[in-house]
């Protein structure tokens, strides 16, 4: 526990005392000023910002649809849509948490698809076990994902690039692969498996709350975790205290895309299909819901239950809009005007919380 | 800080091992070789063979159409490409797919510098490629409009298209049916769309809307997916949550059908009648089964037909069946509704999805 407990940014270091009376006058001015908005500034009330918009927007759902909207049947139906787009996200807090940025994971989600849904693979899975399925979905995002963290760390490509043209090369090489078809699923167990109802739990909406716990315990609580918050928070000041930066970026893009091969997997499960066509716009979605979240873009802060309140905020929004026949027009407007307002209130509150260079 | 080289090197070489492996079990898993059936690809019943299907001179037609993402436009192409492989006098120049109107504007000029005899084409916008087609017209060259019209007349000579209205028109006609055969009082009446910004689908839905006023019903909730699996998927489930009891749905296009089938299996519901769009074999299979009430066509062949309209202007003949000499300006395509009376006759001309 040497190295990286300088470095983390979110510690106030103290700095000469001077400098420091007046940042606590000046944010003991805004406290008072900004009265109960301060304590939004706190991560936890972080949080509490989403859980009150994810309220509202239950609240404005209830007041439309009244027990259309507030059942269980319902309820479960946002949970299992959202668990999709939740690994995805899950996985893309890690990438922006380290400073990165993965625009390729809607593309490795079809790639991961097709692969595992192609005839040679199905037939093999009918021979042997259906989990060949799930193994070949896994490791082409992974793969794919390596490839990123290879072409980002070693290649010393811009990430943005980077997963641009991962973003062309899967998705072409998905309807390839496909021959632009819709590929059925035909192993039975495959599909029954995600079908599964764990103590009234649908099994896609289990696999969701697992990978977020365990991404929630990998970036709290382990070293992984404070070492992603380094690379991304001061790349250098984290290779000079000896996180190896580079091979952190590629588990960081490699993590992204293993997250991609499951959720390519219950997608897969939840529409009986694998096809070049999935995980469209993926990518804005998850971006949208990690920053929504409060992660901060630019990297160095993370947080998974941002994420996940995130991913439930949009799902429940598209849900609302659907019982009350609202267009998806309207539902994409709502969108853009719920991400620009959820970053501009996280900048004001970055710029105001007290930052040690 | 730093690990000794030893078993680092032991780690890398096991872990490159494991990716290696992994490759190789990988790759093996890529072909799509479907076991040997016989496939149709652009089956149909066979009308009487006329004179007209007599060798003429060699005519060369260019096609060009849209990038093949979805299994009706794979159809289009592929049915194109087959019927122009009946005829042994026509050459056939077949650009590669694309949805970007500027591709497709220089895929049409090559065919003007090459001076085809004619040219189908199927544009990826109507309005976009209608100064390229009128430029191929005043060359000489016959140009044949497949689906998505041009904004002028002059830029083709010959237009054939589905009916989207009229698709509308069939689903809601049929839907009203069911109603009255079935007395269905106050009937839930849901509607599942494809890509809104398209014209085609404002169209389809249009029709929806005007048949059932004829019959005193309205749509009583609409969803817009956008051809794919997946959005039909996400569409239908979220639609199933918004009524507690739905009487009949039409989804647009059985491409997504097949996602918005899995949603309804999904949530176990069933109580509806499921009317589908376009036409797959998917949908026919389903129909057969029992899973599906009726699909209303939109016939994938249309391309075909522009082949075997084209090669006619091109050789100076006409329509054989009709009194008047020449090829029609404007060809219509029905919108027949396929049950499960009738779908074993259109059960070969369905689309793989």
């Amino acid at each position: 526990m040497t190295d990286t407990a300088g470095v983390s940014p979110s510690a106030s270091q103290p700095e000469p005392t001077g400098d420091s009376k007046r940042v606590e006058e000046a944010a003991a001015r805004t406290g008072e000023q900004e009265g109960g908005l301060a304590l939004l500034r706190t991560s936890g009330g972080r949080n509490l910002g989403l859980v009150l918009a994810l309220v509202l927007v239950c609240i404005a759902g209830f007041a439309t649809s009244g027990s259309q909207f507030a059942n269980i049947d319902n309820a479960l139906t946002i949970l299992r849509l959202a668990s999709v787009i939740g690994v995805v996200s899950i996985g893309m807090t890690f990438v922006i948490t380290g400073g990165g940025i993965d625009l390729s994971v809607g593309a490795i989600v079809a790639l991961a698809s097709v692969w595992c849904t192609t005839l040679a693979t199905q037939r093999m899975a009918e021979d042997t076990h259906w989990t060949v399925m799930v193994f070949s979905a896994l490791a082409v995002g992974l793969g794919c994902g390596l490839v990123n963290g290879l072409l980002v760390s070693y290649g010393g490509v811009v990430p943005f690039i980077a997963t641009l043209a991962m973003l062309a090369a899967a998705r072409g090489y998905a309807e390839i692969l496909a021959q632009r078809r819709t590929q059925i699923v035909t192993v039975s167990e495959f599909s029954d498996f995600f079908r599964l109802d764990v103590l009234g739990i649908p099994m896609l909406v289990l696999i969701f709350v697992v990978v977020a716990a365990i991404g929630w315990v990998l970036l709290n609580r382990t070293t992984f975790g404070r070492r992603t918050l380094a690379v991304g928070g001061n790349p250098e000041a984290a290779r000079l205290a000896g996180i190896n930066v580079k091979r952190h970026t590629v588990m960081l893009y490699a993590l992204v895309g293993l997250c991609c091969g499951i959720a390519a997997l219950m997608l897969t499960a939840r529409t009986t299909t694998g096809s070049s066509t999935h995980g469209t716009l993926y990518e804005l979605d998850a971006i949208a819901a990690v920053v929504i979240g409060g992660t901060l873009l630019s990297g160095g802060r993370g947080t998974i239950i941002g994420t996940v309140f995130g991913v439930l905020i949009f799902q429940t929004l598209n849900n609302v809009f659907v019982q009350n026949d609202l267009s998806s027009s309207a539902q994409a407007v709502a969108k853009g005007v719920i991400i620009v307002a959820a970053v501009l209130l996280q900048q004001r509150f970055a710029r105001q919380s007290s930052s040690s260079p | 800080m730093s690990v000794s080289t030893l078993p680092r090197r032991r780690r890398l070489l096991t872990g490159v091992a494991a990716l290696a492996v992994s490759a190789v079990v990988l790759t093996g898993c890529t072909s799509n070789e479907p076991e040997p059936t016989e496939s149709d690809a652009s089956g149909g019943t066979e009308n009487a063979a006329s004179s007209n299907d007599d060798t003429g001179e060699t005519v060369t037609i260019g096609f060009s159409g849209p990038a093949a993402d979805h299994g009706w436009l794979a159809a289009i192409n592929s049915s194109a490409q087959a019927e122009a492989e009946k005829y042994d006098d026509i050459e056939f120049q077949s650009a590669e797919g694309t949805n970007d109107p500027s591709a497709q504007i220089a895929q049409v000029e090559t065919f003007i510098n090459n001076k085809v005899d004619a040219i189908v084409l199927l544009p990826t916008d109507g309005a976009a490629l209608t100064e390229v087609a009128t430029e191929a017209m005043e060359a000489g060259i016959p140009v044949i409009n497949v689906d998505r019209e041009f904004s002028s007349p002059f830029a083709a000579r010959t237009t054939i298209l589905g009916d989207n209205y009229g698709m509308g028109v069939s689903a809601g006609t049929y839907a009203c049916k069911l109603i009255e055969d079935n007395d269905i009082a106050d009937p839930v009446i849901a509607e599942i769309a494809g890509i809104d910004s398209l014209p085609l689908t404002q169209d389809r839905s249009q029709g929806f809307k005007d048949a059932l006023e004829a019959c005193d019903q309205e749509v009583d909730n609409r969803v817009a997916a956008e051809f794919t699996v997946e959005s039909g998927n996400e569409a239908a489930a979220n639609l199933l949550q918004a009524e507690d009891k739905i009487d009949v749905i039409w989804n647009h296009d059985d491409d997504q059908g097949v996602g918005v089938k899995a949603a309804f299996d999904d949530a176990g519901r069933d109580e509806f009648y499921f009317i589908g769009g376009a036409g797959s074999k998917n949908a026919m299979q389903w129909i057969k089964d029992g899973e599906m009430e009726a699909t209303v066509l939109y016939p994938p062949t249309q391309a075909a037909d522009g082949v075997r309209l084209a090669r006619l202007i091109a050789q100076d003949k006409g329509l054989s069946d009709l009194v008047q000499v020449e090829v029609p300006k404007r060809i219509v395509l029905n919108a027949p509704v396929v049950n499960a009376d009738n779908v074993d006759e259109y059960f070969d001309l369905g689309f793989e999805s």
